[in-house]
C-alpha cells in the first residue's frame, strides 16, 4: 500500500507533470496511424500518469477520483470497442475488420484510429487496475 | 525421473536449435519475408489503406486480426490479476 509522500517537491512536481503526460498520450494515440505511435504506445504512458499520481498522492486519492469500478469498465471497453469497429464493418456487408465500408471519409484512417483508442483504453485501464491490485494485496 | 524431464528438456531444445538452424540469414534480402512481404507493404501500403504510418497500416489492417488476440492477452492478465488478488468482501472488523 503506497500512502501519501510527505516531500512537497515530489507532490508539486507530479501534479504539474501530470496534464503534460496525459496530454502526450493522446497525441500519441490519435496520431498513431500517421506518425510513430499507437494504442498500446499512448495507453502506457497514460497509465504511467495515473501511477505517478499513485505513488505521490497514496492510491486511495487517487481511487476517489478514478474508481476501480471503472477501471474494469474501462478494460473490457476497449476490447468491446475494437472487437465493435470489426462487428460494424461485418454487419456493412464486409469481412471482419475489413475498414473500407465503414462511412466517414478516409475509412480506413478512422477505423485503424477507432482500434487504436481502443486499444489505448484497454492498455490504460488494465496497467493501473493491475497496479492497484498488485499494490492493495496485504 | 528428474534425468527424465532433464533429458526431454534437452531433446526439445535440441529439436527447437535444430529447427531454427535452417531459418534464413538475419537481414538476407533474397529471404521470403524480405522477397515477397515487404516489396508489397513499402509499395502498396499508402495506396490500399491511405495512411502514411507504414508500421500501423500493418499493424492495425493488414493483421488487425493479430493485433485483437494482443489486446484480449492485455485484457486477460487485467482480469487474472483481478480475479486473483482482489477483495471483494470487506471483511468484518479487520
Amino acid at each position: 500500500m503506497i500512502h501519501e509522500q510527505e516531500s512537497i517537491v515530489i507532490k508539486t512536481v507530479a501534479r504539474l507533470l501530470v496534464p503534460f503526460i496525459q496530454l502526450f498520450a493522446l497525441y500519441v494515440i490519435m496520431h498513431g496511424h500517421s506518425s510513430p505511435g499507437g494504442g498500446f504506445q499512448g495507453g502506457v504512458i497514460l497509465a504511467a500518469s495515473f501511477i505517478l499520481l499513485s505513488i505521490a498522492y497514496g492510491l486511495d486519492e487517487v481511487k476517489r477520483r478514478f474508481s476501480i469500478k471503472a477501471l474494469t469498465v474501462l478494460t473490457s471497453a476497449g476490447v468491446f470497442l475494437y472487437a465493435g469497429t470489426g462487428v460494424l464493418c461485418l454487419l456493412l456487408g464486409e469481412n471482419f475488420l475489413d475498414y473500407g465500408v465503414l462511412p466517414v471519409v478516409e475509412p480506413r484512417g478512422m477505423g485503424m484510429l477507432a482500434i487504436e483508442i481502443g486499444v489505448g483504453i484497454t492498455v490504460m485501464a488494465a496497467m493501473v487496475s493491475i497496479f492497484h491490485d498488485l499494490l492493495d494485496f496485504e | 525421473m528428474k534425468f527424465l524431464y532433464l533429458a526431454l528438456t534437452l531433446a526439445t531444445g535440441g529439436l527447437l536449435i535444430f529447427g531454427a538452424l535452417d531459418m534464413p540469414a538475419w537481414g538476407d534480402p533474397n529471404s521470403p519475408a524480405n522477397s515477397h512481404v515487404s516489396p508489397r507493404y513499402i509499395e502498396q501500403s499508402f495506396h490500399e489503406t491511405e495512411v502514411p504510418n507504414m508500421v500501423t497500416a500493418v499493424l492495425a489492417d493488414y493483421r488487425s486480426f493479430d493485433t485483437l488476440g494482443e489486446t484480449t492477452v492485455v485484457f486477460t492478465a487485467a482480469i487474472c490479476c483481478l480475479l486473483l488478488l482482489r477483495r471483494f468482501r470487506k471483511e468484518s472488523g479487520s
